[in-house]
């Protein structure tokens, strides 16, 4: 059972428009992927990569409703309330691997360069729609020897998607494994790359959750749970999937257009 | 002949394991999931008449003992629930529709609806403890109960199963009130309204306040619930509430439970946890020499 403690935030890093990291001590072992419910008291809880898993554990917010506007309005000594760690992370494989972000998605993804540890064995794609959304250059730069940047209006790095990106970069290089994660429908655009060029992928998908601990069906993709499931999946996992890339659950378990 | 085969009403259980109410029960792919991991029957989440949000988060909390939950009854309504039942269906279980309304008319019309969707039961939530004018502000009235089960009983073909709540000293009553009216098992026991406080936040942590306790903890009111009403009632009893052993299954059926609900496990085990009380099960029986699982209900009482 995982218990539900309050940290305390220990610092606030603003790491792009809109988006920041909160660090807080939590003594418990987080692994790359995983994610913590954490509660804003008296706001609401929401699931959250885990981005920093040694020392200091820490979470990277970007304002889009209530619960990440209380986030990300957090201070240093704020009081959160934090379970999980949850789900069962990447997989992280031997050899050469490849890391491709979307916008926040690269919260959880830069554990994984973490966990490699070696500037020569995994490579970092870095998408966003404009500059001010690219998050996390600085660290991914430390981690890896080779970082690229897109954005979709071309305000930095190359104009386009990731995805575009990483189809050209595939041309020029071999991985044993790509690890992704980002909106829906870029992971999409990342599986059909994998699937053309014979790579495998574990992407990191994300759903409307109440009870993150396997129980409630909330986050149910086809039969998966996302929470106890995933959220990272492989990516012959998610080929067969009616919903992939198309329909996600609302609060009352409709089915709704991604 | 399968020593695990159990009938529940007029329902063929290839063993006395069913997903109880609640879990994972969202989505008709996840009640095949369910089934697939050895379930001999599954129960749909509660549906009611229009789509529901259910409450803001935490809806959750997770204790040494169980769970503490105050989902809310969210689901999509009974009538985009035809779709997931359509996918349900492939599961090669019998598929239980659980229901929730105010009124007996609204009660009986859900019904018939999951009886329409192919359920082959329906369940009554007469026991939601945290859900205002709904569930267990009902299920502790012998009259209201009454008159919903008969309410149903008239409209559909179905077995009728009631769900009941242990918060009430007329539980005996309430069981009684199922049989007199027609129904054809009882479903024990829903959650205990409990509450927890986060010291630090100075605040109940559950958004709701109030939820409805699950898990191991509750067993020993469970199987209390099942033994009284085993002394009160003929019709067959169902018994839930924190069972994640074939130990705890048997006991259940020793204090008259002929199946059990299996829900909080599901978290706390895994989805492997109904394949594992089956297996416990079989080996119990031909450790004792038993010929059918039917054969240890109610041995416990005198």
């Amino acid at each position: 059972m995982t218990r539900q403690d309050m940290v305390t935030v220990t610092s606030v890093t603003h790491e792009g428009q809109g988006i920041c990291t909160l660090r807080f001590e939590l003594d418990r072992s987080v692994m790359p992927g995983q994610f913590l419910m954490v509660w804003a008291p008296g706001v609401d809880e929401i699931p959250m990569s885990a981005s920093f898993i040694y020392g200091e554990k820490g979470i990277t917010v970007r304002e889009v409703g209530t619960a990440t506007k209380a986030l990300v309005a957090c201070q240093k000594g704020s009081l959160l309330g934090v379970r999980g760690p949850y789900g069962n992370g990447y997989q992280i494989e031997q050899g050469r691997g490849l890391i491709i972000g979307g916008g926040t998605g690269m919260a959880s993804l830069l554990p994984v360069a973490d966990f490699i540890g070696d500037r020569e064995q995994v490579d970092i794609l870095v998408g966003a729609r404009t500059a001010p959304e690219l998050i996390f250059v600085e660290r991914a730069r430390a981690l890896s020897e080779e970082v690229h940047l897109s954005t979709d209006d071309g305000s930095m790095g190359m104009r386009g998607t990731v995805v575009e990106m990483a189809a050209k970069h595939l041309e020029k290089k071999r991985y044993d494994m790509i690890y992704a994660c980002g909106p829906e429908r870029m992971l999409q655009a990342v599986l059909a790359l994998c699937e053309k060029k014979n790579v495998p992928c574990q992407l990191s998908l994300e759903r409307f959750m109440k009870c993150a601990s396997g129980l409630c069906g909330s986050c149910v993709i086809d039969g998966l749970r996302v929470c106890a499931d995933g959220p990272v999946f492989q990516g012959q996992q998610l080929r067969h999937l009616s919903e992939f890339g198309i329909w996600k659950r609302d609060e009352c378990g409709g089915r709704v257009k991604l | 002949m399968n020593p695990l085969s159990t009938r529940v009403a007029s329902l063929e259980l290839a063993n006395p394991t069913m997903l109880a109410s609640g879990m994972m029960g969202e989505t008709g792919a996840s009640l095949v999931a369910i089934a697939e991991a050895g379930a001999g029957a599954v129960v749909t989440k509660s549906v009611g008449l229009e789509p529901r949000k259910g409450y803001e988060n935490p809806t959750l909390v997770e204790l040494e003992g169980g769970y503490l939950n105050a989902m809310g009854l969210p689901n999509p309504g009974i009538d985009a629930y035809r779709e997931e039942m359509l996918v349900a269906r492939g599961a090669k279980v019998p598929i239980i529709g659980s229901v929730f309304a105010t009124t007996p008319e609204d009660y009986a019309l859900l019904a018939w609806k999951m009886q329409d969707y192919g359920a082959a039961a329906v369940e009554l939530n007469l026991s939601c403890p945290h859900a205002k004018g709904l569930g267990m502000e009902i299920g502790v009235d012998p009259t209201a109960v009454r008159r919903i089960v008969r309410e149903v009983k008239q409209t559909v073909k179905i077995p009728v199963l009631a769900k009941l709540t242990p918060n009430t000293h007329r539980l005996a009553e309430v069981g009684k009130a199922v049989e007199e009216a027609g129904g054809d098992g009882i479903v024990a026991i829903n959650t205990l309204r409990a509450m927890v406080i986060s010291v630090e936040a100075k605040r109940p942590i559950l958004s709701n306040k109030v939820g409805g306790l699950s898990g191991p903890a509750v067993r020993s009111i469970g199987v209390r619930c099942v033994y009284e009403l085993y002394e009160t009632v003929e019709i067959p009893i169902i018994g839930v509430g924190g069972v994640e052993s074939w130990r705890d299954a048997v006991e259940y059926m020793m204090a008259g439970a002929t199946a059990v609900q299996i829900g909080s496990a599901i978290g706390r085990k895994g989805l492997s946890v109904f394949q594992v009380i089956v297996q416990g099960l079989q080996e119990y029986l031909e450790r004792e020499g038993l010929e059918n699982i039917g054969d240890i209900v109610g041995v416990a009482h005198d």
